[in-house]
Order: C-alpha cells, then structure tokens, then sequence
C-alpha cells in the first residue's frame, strides 16, 4: 500500500499546458523528478498535495483518490511536501516551527483548544526531528534569520513533524553547499531507511543520479522517459532536452 | 475614588476587552478587521433587547450577548473566507455599516431613538448602577478576557492562528485548514466582544446605533496598533492610554478621532510593532532596565562556509 498514483494528469494555466498527460506511479522508493527550468515538476507537485487541481486526470494515495482533498487534509492522509520557495513561519522559532507540523493531528479536533503546544512531550518530540536535521543549534533562532540553507533543512524538518509516510522535495539541495548536499542526501537515505517513500526534485543531475534508485525526466510538461539513473543518463532524447536542443 | 474616576475606570475596562478581542482576530489570526465596533454594538443591543423587551436580568442578559455576537461574529466572519487580505478590510467595514444601519432603521431595535431604561444590574438583592462594584465587575471580565487570550496564544489553536498569519500555503502543508481558525477567530473575537457590548449597555443603561459605527471601529484598532498588536501587554496599555486621555485632557476629547487616526498612521509608519510590541524600541528599553532575557537571537549575521 502507501502507493502513489499519477493518473493522466494535465495542467493548463490559461495557453500554457504545464502538465500534459502524466501518468506513472511510486511507492517504497527514493524517485527522482528532473527536467529543465519550466518543465512543470513544480506543478505537478502542486497537484499531487492539492494545492492545484487538475485540468485533467487524477492521482489516487493509498487506494483513494485525493480528487476532493484540499491541502491540509491532503498532509493528513500521510503525504507531506516543501516549496521550492521556502515558506517558514519568518516571526516564529525554529522550534516553533517543528511543532507546528506535528500539531497536524490535532488542528481539527476540539482538543487544539485546550492543548498547550509547548510541554515536554511535544518539544521532546521536536527536539528529535531538530537532531535528525542538524537543527538543534537554531533551536531557538527565529526563522526569518536564518540562512537559505538551514532555512531549507527546516522546510524538511516541519514537513517531517507531520509523521508523514510519503514526502515530496522541491529542489531541497537548491543553493546549498557541496557538503551541505552530501548530508542532506545521507538525511534522505535515512529517511528512505526508515520507510518513508520519497519524491525529490533536482536541479543537478550528478546529486539526482547518485541518490535516487529511479529517475523521472520531465520536459515542456511531459514525461519523455523514467527509468534507472544508468538508463536516465545515456537516454538519447534526455540528453537533447540537457543540452537544449528540444 | 470619586465617581468620575470610577466611571472613567469602567469605560476603559471595557475598551480593554475590545481592544484584546479585536487582538485575536488581527494581532493573533492576522485578519485585520476594521468593523470591530459592529460586533460590540450587537452585544449592546442583544443585552439590551434582552433587557427591554423580555424583562430578563443581567447575568441572563451579559451570557446571551456571549452567545448571540459569537454566533452572529460566525456567520459574519463566512464571507471573509472568500475574499483577499485588502478586502477584508473592506468586508469587515460593510459589515459595520449594515449592522448600524439595522440598529437605526429596525423599530424592534428602537430605531434612532434607541433603547433606553436598561434596568440596573442587581446582585444578591442589591442595585446599582456603576459604582465600585461595577468597576470590580468589568475589570473580571478584563481578567477574563486577558486570560482566554493568554491561553489561546499558548494553544495549539494559537500556534495555528500565527500559522495563518504568516502564511497559509505552509499552514495548509502542516495540515492547518486556513477557513476554520478564521472562523475561529472571528468566532472568539466578536464573542469576547459582545460581553463589552453587555457591560457597556447595562453600565450606560441606554443603547444607541451612533455608538457603534465605523469610527469606533478605528478607535479600537488604533489601540491595538498603537499598544502593539500581537501581544497581550499592548492592547490593554494601548487601550488605557486612548481611552483614558480624552477623558482627561479636555481638548483631546473633540479631536478624539483625529487624534486615533494620526496615531495609527504614525505608528504604522514609525514603529510598526506598537508601543509594546516585541522589537519596539520602549520594549527593548524596559526589558535592558529590568535585564530580562532578550528576544531570540537572530543568527543571519553568521557566514556559511
Ligand atoms: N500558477 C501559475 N499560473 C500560471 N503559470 C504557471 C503557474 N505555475 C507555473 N506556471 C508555469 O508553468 C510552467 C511550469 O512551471 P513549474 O512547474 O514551476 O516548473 P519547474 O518547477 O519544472 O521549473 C512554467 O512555464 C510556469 O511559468
Ligand atoms: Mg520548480
């Protein structure tokens, strides 16, 4: 179970089909989604967690599917995202942050009223996710203030709050450091480890190849191939649409 | 104290819950609404039909004005769900027209003439009407309404409604429905609210819609903002000093709304974040004299190797 489906799906902003006819599926993995600036990865993470719906098609999770589902019921079936343009709550603390992705299971109950957030079950909790992302020195910084790159981290670390078993990355090695990438990717292995399945988009084929056991190519807002990172890289039409010339 | 004292004492109580209602909505949620005065005046105005028409005694009176503006403040705040930030503003301002214009034109609500001899609240056998004892009972209120805010903010529901605020995109990622905490807070805001109106109505004894139009609106924002919006401590500082000086300082008194308008554009302009707020400078100054521990330390300043 927990598997991901992507159904024909289309995309249509006014004259420009972002999405055209995607179809493919995913589960128990660590998938790459690549393709040129403008491709529609964005997008179609967009409609995978119902920030966006489709023009056409549909993407079912876990035997049901999401057509219905807006946003923040979408996290609660399991599926968690980033943004490529990081959204940290700016005025809020690290920590603040954490804990507000793992208040998701009680922001519809009449409990979230009379719940304090802070105590030390829940920052116990944050705590652990803040050392699993390399976090605890921010702590009790507040996220506006950091760097892009921690501010990317955090972007992990809140989404991860939300216990999800499914997590879609947009573009988190973006602007960081060659180290800073080699840990994040060690980060998404252990993710991966400890049984959550992933969907990362990526800029830089190389960080791509290396990490995922399978890779998406999209172009113009088509899938023109997927396969093993080996098939991805010596796939003629792929190699065109790197080199510009599609 | 003299009775002038006591009577201006109870008046900016009152404004002191309006002030941190109307922060729950705006300083907590981040809905800036500028027709906070519509739902203090249908708390007036249910206590007072309550009162006039259907002979009912206070308590009855001041818990209905809960209820009613809580759940009129509900239905109200149902538009606002679909309308951009900017718009609110303009929602929020309709909503006090219509709601004054009702009060005016509607005769079960006494038209322009008002509702008038709202009997004397009377406790254990005993009237009265302002006094010592009602100023010990709007300040419980103020420590009531300062307590639900205190622990909203310190609530799941409070983290959600900073969520909101800040953004909802990333809200709605860690699974905060945008729609429900501004219910929420429209709910929470116009129903802390409509107890001001009750004390209000049962203090003067008389409602009238002119009361509660939009420039009391602006009133009440003013001290939100000029106090500083967001925390607890600015609202009632704010709302103490914008309420309390006219009444001292006679010339202020026919400029009064002047003066509120000036002062929130000044302090937007100037010192964003209020009197009190977090990083304003008075608050930097009292925290270094009283040597609390400053706010958290910002870290941008650091070099990424
Ligand atoms: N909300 C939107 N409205 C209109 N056009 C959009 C919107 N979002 C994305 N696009 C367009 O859709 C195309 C795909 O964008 P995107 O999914 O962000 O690409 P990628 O993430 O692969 O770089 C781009 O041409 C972009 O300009
Ligand atoms: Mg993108």
């Amino acid at each position: 179970m927990r598997k991901l489906i992507v159904q024909h799906v289309s995309k249509q902003f006014g004259g420009l089909r972002a999405l055209n006819d995607v179809s493919f599926e995913t589960e128990n993995e660590i998938l790459g989604l690549i393709g040129p600036n403008g491709a529609g990865k964005t997008t179609l993470f967009n409609v995978i967690s119902g920030f966006l719906k489709p023009t056409a098609g549909e993407v079912h999770y876990n035997g049901q599917s999401l057509h219905r589902y807006r946003p923040h019921r979408i996290v609660a079936l399991g599926l968690a995202r980033t943004f490529q343009i990081v959204k940290p709550f700016g005025d809020l603390t690290v920590l603040d942050n954490v804990l507000s992705g793992y208040g998701m299971p009680l922001y519809r109950r009449p409990k979230a009223f009379f719940r304090r957030y802070h105590t030390p079950v829940t920052e116990r909790a944050a705590d652990e996710i803040l050392a699993l992302t390399d976090l605890t020195e921010y702590r009790d910084a507040l996220a506006e203030s950091l760097p892009i790159g921690v501010q990317r981290r955090l972007e992990i670390a809140r989404a991860l709050a939300t216990q999800p078993d499914f997590l879609l990355l947009d573009e988190p090695a973006a602007g960081l450091t060659a180290h800073e990438a080699e840990s994040l990717a060690e980060l998404i292995r252990t993710l991966h480890a400890r049984g959550k399945s992933i969907i990362v988009i990526e800029h830089n084929m190389a960080f791509a190849m290396n990490l995922c056991q399978r890779i998406l190519v999209l172009a113009q807002g088509e899938l023109i191939a997927q396969g093993a990172p080996a098939d991805i890289q010596s796939n003629e039409q792929v190699i065109n649409v790197y080199l510009g010339k599609r | 104290m003299s009775g002038y004292v006591i009577s201006v004492a109870i008046f900016v109580g009152i404004w002191v819950t309006l002030a941190l209602s109307l922060n729950i909505l705006t300083g907590y949620a981040g809905q800036v609404s500028l027709g906070h005065a519509a739902f203090f005046g249908i708390g007036a105005y249910a206590s007072a039909v309550m009162a006039v028409r259907y002979g009912q005694p206070f308590w009855v009176d001041f818990i209905a004005a809960i209820i009613i503006t809580g759940v009129v403040g509900t239905i109200l705040g149902l538009p606002s769900l679909r309308v951009r930030h900017d718009f609110l503003v303009l929602a929020t301002m309709g909503i006090n027209f219509v709601v004054v214009a009702l009060f005016k034109y509607v005769d079960f609500f006494g038209g322009a003439m008002g509702l008038v001899n709202i009997p004397a609240p009377s406790f254990f056998g005993a009237t009265f009407r302002g006094g010592t004892p009602y100023l010990i009972l709007v300040w419980l209120y103020v420590l009531f309404v300062w307590a639900v805010s205190w622990y909203i903010s310190k609530s799941w529901v409070g983290l959600a409604f900073n969520a909101i605020r800040l953004d909802e995109d990333a809200a709605a990622a860690v699974g905060i429905g945008a729609a429900r905490f501004k219910i929420y807070a429209f709910g929470i805001s116009a129903a802390l609210a409509g107890g001001a109106g009750s004390l209000y109505a049962h203090f003067i004894g008389s409602v009238f819609p002119d009361t509660f139009v939009f420039v009391e609106s602006i009133a009440i924002l003013s001290m939100v903002v000029f106090g500083g919006m967001g925390t607890l401590r600015g609202p009632i500082v704010g709302a103490i000093i914008l309420k309390a000086a006219p009444e001292f300082l006679r010339f202020v008194q026919d400029y009064r709304f002047t003066i509120y308008g000036a002062l929130l554009v000044l302090m937007m302009l100037f010192q964003p974040m209020g009197l009190l707020g977090d990083d304003s400078w008075l608050w930097q100054q009292l925290k270094r004299w009283f040597g609390r521990k400053s706010a958290p330390p910002k870290v941008s300043e650091e070099v990424t190797p």
